[in-house]
């Protein structure tokens, strides 16, 4: 493989006595998507505000695109597109007006500019909005206003902090189909998320990440491989049977986790394993059998959910 | 192998001075500025034009029968003539306080539009004298508009009083900067109130409607410290055409102000964005 457009060693940022980011190590490659999974409070904006050198890391090493952000802020934040988990677009100006405007504090003329404006209302599907004031936006809107906004400097990197939070399915959808098309263009893509669908859906490769550390990376079925097992049996019965009735299942599966409300069993047929259960005189109230998720992989490594 | 414009523009900037904080694009956000203005509330605006003037109105004509005219240095003048410059210098004030404290204020904590700016290849000189400088452009409009009043009305004795246009310029990047620095550190909407805390006294007790000779010299030595009663006394000294070393010295307070705020401000932005 060629080299890195990203490349961190034992990257670490202190905020006084607390650890955010705890020497992690990542290679990001060329017209990939890489993510950054894990929950709340996990290091990744962090680490994402040290990529869009605009946070500085307190020991280890990072080069973007060859430099190092301390020393070439600017520079590097010129290749780059950020879209910040909080939308921070311009609620004094309208749809076009941000998007234009935005591209003139990267000193770009104005008449690039102004050609970038339609090109990137046409990509955000936010023509009719053109000369709305923001505000009046939607959630869904103000997103994907957000990520056409990154776009107008043109960048080959493009940063997503938790991007579809708060959305709801349909316009999460769109924006996936968006990130798509921008990925097809070659973009690169550093995308956080706690959301195991969304990873599933966006990332070629990813570190799952936890209290600052990287717990585990790969493919997100090379995860799902490694550490779990191909069928997943979610049984409820009752918050307070669950954990009695999971003592007398253990012996049934690979492996079973005890949540507040349900038992996960772990095994490679699910439904098999459900009719050994129901022969064996054990009666859930309801009973799921699923493939396995990113979630029973950050289950397994922590012993935690990600959405807490 | 393409590379991207924004990449080209900020690549040519290395080696260039402060290349880490400044790129050179203050033009852009007076820019945003103006686009921004264009819909917003002109009554503020008015306001910013209209208060001086009433002031004018109300001290000038209303004390100014009582005390038709005053004494300074040994020259005998139109109560109004005394006070109008001090009312340039304190609309000066008031706009560029306003600019760079609630609006920065709101920017800052509830927009987040600086954390956007700074995303970009800017750095944060350019946002804070970005701000400043819109600040500047609506105290230069303030001072030409009171002095179109005032002028007219035979309230500028000199012709020197021209200055006291830049000379209001100078005054309001001196309070912006400042203003923008104290702005910056502040962590709450109340703690802002201060600001006016400050403002209103100074506004009364800086020589703006009697010379400051009235007071007991303790007084008198705290106020002559007072930025506003600089701001009072190079303004006035330009109106009346009292041309002397201490103009250079009022002048000089307020570019210790700017480079001290201007300072303060790019430190504490990079602290809030780029730590």
């Amino acid at each position: 493989m060629s080299n890195p457009l990203i490349s961190a060693r034992g990257l670490t940022k202190k905020f006084g006595d607390f650890t955010a980011v705890n020497g992690i190590d990542f290679d990001v490659f060329k017209g990939e998507s890489f993510g950054f999974l894990g929950p709340n409070g996990a290091g990744k904006s962090t680490a994402m505000r040290i990529i869009g050198a605009t946070a500085q890391r307190t020991s280890g090493t990072i080069s973007i695109l060859g430099k190092d952000p301390e020393l070439h802020g600017p520079q590097i934040r010129a290749h780059l597109g950020v879209v910040p988990q909080q939308d921070n677009l311009d609620m004094h100006l309208t749809v076009s007006e941000n998007l234009y405007i935005y591209g003139r504090y990267f000193g770009l003329p104005r008449k690039f500019v102004k050609g970038k404006v339609d090109e990137l209302l046409a990509f955000a599907q936010l023509e009719e909005k053109r000369d709305t004031k923001v505000e009046a936006l939607s959630g869904g809107m103000k997103r994907r206003l957000t990520i056409a906004r990154a776009l107008v400097s043109e960048p080959e990197i493009l940063i997503l902090d938790e991007p579809t939070t708060g959305l709801d399915p349909q316009a999460r959808h769109i924006l996936w189909d968006r990130l798509f098309r921008l990925k097809e263009q070659g973009v690169t893509l550093l995308i956080t998320t706690h959301f195991m669908d969304e990873a599933e859906q966006l990332c070629d490769r990813l570190i799952v990440m936890d209290k600052g550390s990287i717990m585990a990376e790969g493919s997100p079925a090379s995860l799902i491989k490694d550490y779990s097992t191909k069928e997943v049996l979610e049984l409820r019965f009752g918050s307070d049977r669950n954990q009695a009735v999971a003592d007398s299942l253990r012996a049934m599966c690979d492996r079973i986790e005890e949540l507040p409300d349900r038992v996960l069993m772990y095994t490679e047929n699910g439904e098999a394993l459900l009719e050994k259960i129901y022969a064996a005189d054990f009666h859930p109230k309801t009973s799921l059998v699923r493939r396995s998720s990113l979630e029973d992989v950050f289950l397994r490594l922590t012993g935690r959910t990600l959405i807490e | 192998m393409f590379i991207p414009m924004a990449v080209a523009i900020a690549e040519a900037r290395v080696g260039k001075r402060g290349e880490r904080i400044y790129s050179s694009r203050v033009p852009q956000l007076l820019e945003r500025g103006f686009i921004a203005f264009k819909s917003s509330t002109y009554m503020m605006v008015l306001s910013g034009f209209i208060e001086p003037v009433l002031y004018l109105l109300s001290f000038g004509y209303g004390i100014g029968t009582l005390l038709p005219t005053i004494e300074v240095g040994n020259e005998t003048i139109k109560y109004a003539a005394f006070i109008a410059p001090a009312l340039l210098a304190t609309s000066a004030m008031n706009g560029a306080i306003y600019d760079s404290t609630m609006n920065v204020f709101f920017k800052l904590n509830h927009d987040r539009i600086y954390q956007g700016m700074l995303s970009t290849s800017m750095g944060p000189l350019d946002v804070a004298l970005g701000e400043i400088g819109w600040a500047l452009i609506r105290g230069f409009a303030y001072a030409c508009t009171f002095m179109a009043v005032i002028a007219p009305l035979g309230l500028v004795v000199s012709a020197w009083g021209l200055l006291a246009i830049p000379a209001a310029v100078l005054i309001a990047f001196g309070f912006a900067s400042c203003g923008m620095a104290i702005t910056s550190y502040m962590k709450s909407f109340q703690q802002l109130e201060i600001v006016n805390i400050i403002l209103l006294p100074m506004f009364l007790f800086s020589g703006s409607f009697y010379p400051v000779s009235v007071f007991p010299v303790w007084l008198q030595n705290i106020v002559n410290l007072l930025p506003l009663t600089h701001a009072v006394n190079l303004i006035r000294g330009l109106c009346l055409g009292h041309i002397n070393l201490a103009l250079a010295g009022h002048a000089m307070y307020f570019i210790v102000m700017i480079i001290g705020g201007l300072f303060f401000t790019t430190k504490r932005l990079n602290a809030l964005f780029m730590k």
